[in-house]
């Protein structure tokens, strides 16, 4: 019944790491045989192997070369790529609040004139999606979201700006996403979250894991601002609601 | 209370030691010593776990003064004039600074990070289980940040154990190897021949998170946009530009460039330590032969409190020295003005 699955290719990444690669392309069931492929390495460990870090095409399995070489691992990493995928289970649902547009979302009307419409419709779009935590990169707390509207999708900036606040709720191409630190970024920024994904002496560190489940809510943005305040105190602002 | 107290120190000098694996599928990369053997080799000659937290002293000079007791230290990693109240102090050796004495470091020559290991470690607080200093996550102990003068080390007084040196393997200007992949098919077969049979430069616009190369362009088949994926310390990335960027130890977890080939780990600290502008080449190996350097070092990392020799002399002539471990070397031409930050845009990828 089940079709057989095709195998990954296994990449090397030097002589301490593997890319598994299920897709070249950002591929919503690539990226749940990635995230299943990393539940079961999880549940049933093999020797050797340091961390693994999921990413949306591809698992990268870090692992000590002293312990286990390169075709054993490879081995047994496409045993495990190929059993069938179970059903998401016990993922968790997030609800992250988000102050849209003005000085927290200075893209938002640009975004709505490229798109033909308005900045509400916009809004209204954004936050009618299902959203999955595809991956989490590039700086701690960086969690990219698939499951965009299609009526959101837009190419990256050209210029990609150096400094983009913390908290920033964005959409580049196809993904949406929430950035915890202030950094570079070239997406459009459509709003602000008071929700820290990534904060120290805070537990758990960070809030979001790869897989888990988000949809946005509008909030005002005193209400922002008097998140923000709880947040700084370590409070997680985002409510974990059930699936 | 024992302090070693900066009293100068230039750009790009931390605090690192082993770094904080485990966290990179929240996009926290692990940091720690860019060379890691250097570090070991240090901490070793102190009686230091070998990846305890040490100070990373970058390309510049610096000066340490002991406070509160007589602090014991030892230097490793590029070799540079240093000496304790006008004693000079050979490369790969402990030495004491009396309470109140500066040890004096200068500028590093046939290498770009020295390990100044201190007996008894740096107090502080371990985040993830390490004292490394990660600037873009605020992480790190007990500065979250590059050491300035004025910051203070806090540690245990000097034990009065005798000094040693320690014997490493010669350094070695042999090409940097690496496998290739994990996208090396997104280039031409002539393209990987060119990386290969080509002579690289450093550029001085290179810091922790990456070192960018000059050399010729390397052209990509497809265009320079993939689907971000991970990376890893020594992921050679190919930007638009087709000039490779290294990826070092403060790395974005992932980016969206091509791959051309990766450092192989027993090859990373001696790529960490070529200095900015001098030429060197890659040469590409296999897996096995890879793995088999990987054990080979692990097995150095793990005997090096084998290596550790009394000092027979203690008047050593320092010039001397010098003039051994850097021979054939041009003194490293970077200076304060040259060193740039890189932005994290630039070196990560189009994400």
């Amino acid at each position: 019944m089940a079709p057989t699955l095709s195998p990954p290719r296994l990449l090397p990444s030097g002589d301490s790491a593997i890319t598994v690669e299920f897709s070249r392309n950002i591929d919503d069931a690539a990226n749940r045989r990635v995230l299943a492929l990393d539940r079961e390495l999880a549940a049933e460990p093999i020797a050797g192997i340091t961390e693994t870090v999921p990413t949306y095409r591809s698992l990268l399995v870090h692992y000590d070369p002293v312990q286990i070489d390169f075709d054993t691992l490879g081995e047994k990493i496409l045993t495990l790529a190929q059993r069938p995928v179970p059903a998401a289970a016990r993922t968790r649902r997030w609800r992250i609040p988000v102050v849209y547009g003005g000085e927290h979302g200075i893209d938002l009307e640009d975004v709505a004139k490229t798109l033909n419409t308005t900045p509400d419709e916009i809004v209204a779009r954004h936050v009618a999606g299902d959203y999955r935590v595809a991956m989490i990169g590039f700086t701690p707390g960086w969690s990219y979201l698939s499951g965009l509207a299609d009526s959101l999708h837009m190419p990256r900036r050209q210029n990609p700006r150096l400094l983009t606040p913390a908290g920033t709720i964005s959409i580049g191409g196809v993904q949406t996403g929430v950035q915890c630190l202030a950094g570079p970024s070239g997406w459009h920024l459509l709003g602000q979250t008071a929700v820290r994904t990534y904060q120290l002496h805070r537990d758990p560190t960070f809030l979001l894991e790869p897989g888990d489940n988000v949809t946005f809510t509008p909030v005002d943005a005193k209400t922002f601002a008097e998140q923000d305040r709880a947040a700084e105190a370590g409070e997680f602002i985002a409510e974990q609601i059930a699936s | 209370m024992s302090k070693l107290v900066i009293a100068s120190i230039g750009p790009a000098s931390s605090v690192q030691d082993g770094g904080r694996p485990g966290a990179q599928r929240y996009g926290l990369v692990p940091s720690g010593a860019m060379d890691r053997l250097a570090l070991a080799a240090a901490n070793t000659l102190v009686g230091n776990e070998p990846f305890a937290a040490a100070v990373e002293v970058g390309p510049f000079g610096a000066k340490f003064t002991a406070h509160g007791s007589a602090v014991r230290v030892a230097l490793a990693g590029a070799s540079r004039n240093a000496d304790i109240a006008g004693r000079a102090v050979a490369p790969d050796t402990s030495a004491t600074l009396a309470d109140g004495e500066t040890l004096t470091l200068g500028f590093a020559r046939g290498g770009s990070f020295s390990y100044l290991a201190i007996e008894g470690g740096i107090a502080g607080e371990p985040m993830f289980g390490s004292l490394a200093v990660n600037a873009r996550a605020g992480l790190g102990s007990p500065y979250p940040r590059p050491l300035q003068s004025g910051d203070k080390l806090q540690t245990k007084p000097a034990s009065g154990a005798a000094e040693r040196r320690i014997e490493l393997p010669a350094t070695s200007d042999a090409p940097i190897r690496v496998v290739f992949g994990p996208q090396d098919d997104e280039f031409a077969d002539e393209t990987k021949k060119l990386f290969l049979d080509s002579e690289w430069k450093i550029s001085a616009t290179s810091d922790r998170m990456g070192y960018r190369l000059e050399g010729p362009v390397l052209k990509h088949l497809h265009g320079h946009n993939i689907v971000s994926d991970g990376t890893v310390n020594g992921s050679l990335q190919v930007p638009g530009n087709g000039q490779p960027i290294v990826l070092m130890r403060d790395r974005g977890t992932s980016g969206g460039y091509p791959k051309i080939a990766t450092v192989i780990s027993a090859d990373f600290g001696r790529l960490a330590q070529i200095p900015a502008g001098r030429g060197f080449r890659f040469r590409a190996v296999s897996m096995a032969e890879a793995q088999a350097e990987a054990r080979k070092f692990a097995e150095l990392l793990r005997t090096l409190p084998d290596r550790l020799r009394a000092i027979e002399s203690v008047d050593l002539n320092i010039d001397a020295l010098h003039d051994a471990n850097v021979a054939g070397h041009a003194v490293n031409a970077v200076d304060a003005g040259t060193w740039h930050a890189v932005s994290m845009a630039e070196i990560t990828g189009p994400d």
